[in-house]
């Protein structure tokens, strides 16, 4: 019996993200892991906290760390990259200041005792990797020509991401046992535009558009992500810029979760491949059963 | 640590308050500027403005306060990570952004980030949740920008993207009380007079011909 592991979905992952969410259950399930959803979690405040409030963008995380400490869970995955910064990035600040923590605890009203260590979707999946799941990937992808994109928050932020900031490498593994083939690009670390997709629109579009493209260049069939944020500038607004008159571009954008659920043999449909606003399903008719 | 009251706070030490970043250590190398997804979007680059922050004079603050660039970071971390004297000036745009909002001074060409912020903030704060209806009703109501990704809707709905049901969490009123007691801190604990009262033609400066 594993020790199980927290869950802190986030809000994306019930409405834009919910591929996300279904894969990373999914994924649980092939790999034996007990995924346990902390109970009553709240929203992490995302930029809009930060941006405004620096006590709130910290207040908010808290009592969900508070929450997930008096509920017993030592790791909490929280696979939107936006959250896994809010959570990570508190958690490391708590651990540095004890005033913040007595201050917190004040506006919070609830004990925390720093026992919580936050995960990513990266992470994860190189955990699950250790612990058998490589064995478990027997369809896998035939060669798909992948560019693995980390974004912003998957990369950066000194203490919270252990990989290297400008060249990270953490999906790669992952993604070379489940079949597919890593294409060097330039644009694995660009912002994607993240928040303002609603906000300021066209510089979302400028952001995305110059990554699909070097992505086309390096000749991918598939952008891989582990956030819900890039994965919705990334996909959905794909419409808007070719409606611009920028691209046309065609690129399906999965998540990493995605992938290693096709190449553990789960089916497109459960993993949300479906779901899709550029058509992923391509992605899922790659995969071949591995001879024995 | 406690400041004397004999001794005015300077720009440079609310930010170094705020964020525990001193910007009088910045010496102006420009990696933050040109690594910037968002510079095109900005009116002052990152590098100008940690200078200003240090310069720290009443012209000074009067620009980076009223700046699109402010309200233009997109929070991405790229200046931070590769800052040679690990300065954060991402932490430097949230205070300064920060002050502005405090003190009321958001450009008209930046309130749509404004009024994102604080619909998603109050969504957040009803129901512990962000969730995309409320959030988007929200934002359309406080921008007055109905039109824009209406069509997005229907295809986000066949796709099962767009719950109509609200998240809520049992604990939203403990979440209430949170939100009540980091924006409305204490009497005592509310941020210094601000640095140059008796002028009060200057917030209207900027808007006139």
């Amino acid at each position: 019996m594993t020790t199980p592991i927290g869950y802190y979905p986030g809000c994306s992952l019930h409405g834009t993200g919910r591929e996300l969410d279904q894969s990373i259950r999914a994924l649980a399930e092939v790999a034996g892991i007990d995924l346990r959803e902390i109970q009553d979690w709240n929203c992490c405040g995302a930029t809009a906290a930060h941006s405004l409030n620096h006590d709130l963008a910290v207040a908010l995380p808290y009592r969900t760390l508070a929450l997930a400490e008096e509920q017993g869970l030592t790791e909490v995955l929280a696979p939107c990259a936006a959250c896994f910064s809010r959570l990570k990035g508190t958690a490391v600040r708590l651990a540095r200041d004890p005033d913040l923590v007595a201050k917190m605890t004040e506006i919070t009203e609830r004990p925390y005792g720093g026992t919580v260590r936050i995960l990513s979707i990266v992470e994860f999946i190189n955990r699950l990797m250790d612990e058998g799941l490589e064995a478990k990937l027997t369809h896998p992808l035939g060669g798909l020509k992948v560019a693995p994109y980390y974004g912003c928050l998957l990369a950066r932020g000194e203490d919270i991401v252990a990989d290297d900031a400008e060249h990270p490498s953490g999906m790669e593994r992952a993604l070379v046992a489940a079949g597919c083939e890593i294409v060097p690009w330039n644009f694995a670390v660009e912002c994607c535009g993240g928040g303002f997709s609603m906000s300021k629109t066209e510089a979302v579009l400028d952001l995305t558009n110059a990554i699909l493209t070097d992505a086309e260049d390096a000749q991918a069939e598939a952008i891989v992500t582990g956030c819900p944020m890039c994965h919705s500038n990334l996909d959905m607004r794909q419409r808007t810029i070719n409606a611009a008159g920028r691209g046309p571009h065609d690129l399906p954008v999965v998540y990493l979760s995605e992938i290693l659920g096709l190449a553990a043999g789960v089916e497109p449909e459960r993993l949300g491949l479906d779901r899709h606003f550029v058509d992923a399903m391509r992605v899922a008719e790659r995969v071949s059963e591995r001879s024995a | 640590m406690a400041h004397t009251d004999t001794h005015e706070k300077t720009l440079a030490d609310k930010i170094l308050e705020r964020t525990g970043v001193d910007v009088r250590e910045c010496y102006q190398c420009g990696k933050c500027t040109a690594g910037c997804p968002m510079v095109q979007f900005m009116d002052l680059t990152p590098s100008q403005v940690m200078r200003l922050a240090q310069i720290g004079d009443r012209d000074a603050i009067r620009t980076l306060l009223a700046s699109q660039t402010l309200w233009s970071c997109v929070g991405c971390l790229t200046c931070t990570q590769r800052c040679p004297k690990d300065l954060d000036p991402a932490a430097v745009m949230d205070a300064l952004r920060e002050i502005a909002y405090e003190e009321g001074l958001v450009p008209d060409a930046q309130k749509n980030v404004l009024k994102f912020h604080e619909a998603f903030l109050k969504t957040v704060e009803h129901t512990g949740r962000m969730s995309e209806v409320p959030l988007t009703a929200l934002y359309k109501t406080l921008s007055r920008d109905f039109f824009s990704d209406v069509l997005l809707a229907p295809a986000m709905l066949l796709r099962g993207k767009l719950p109509l049901v609200p998240r809520v969490i049992g604990g939203r009123k403990e979440v209430r009380r949170i939100f009540k007691r980091c924006l409305e801190p204490e009497q005592s604990e509310r941020p210094v007079q601000p640095e140059h009262p008796d002028h009060p033609d200057e917030k209207t400066e900027e808007g006139r011909p």
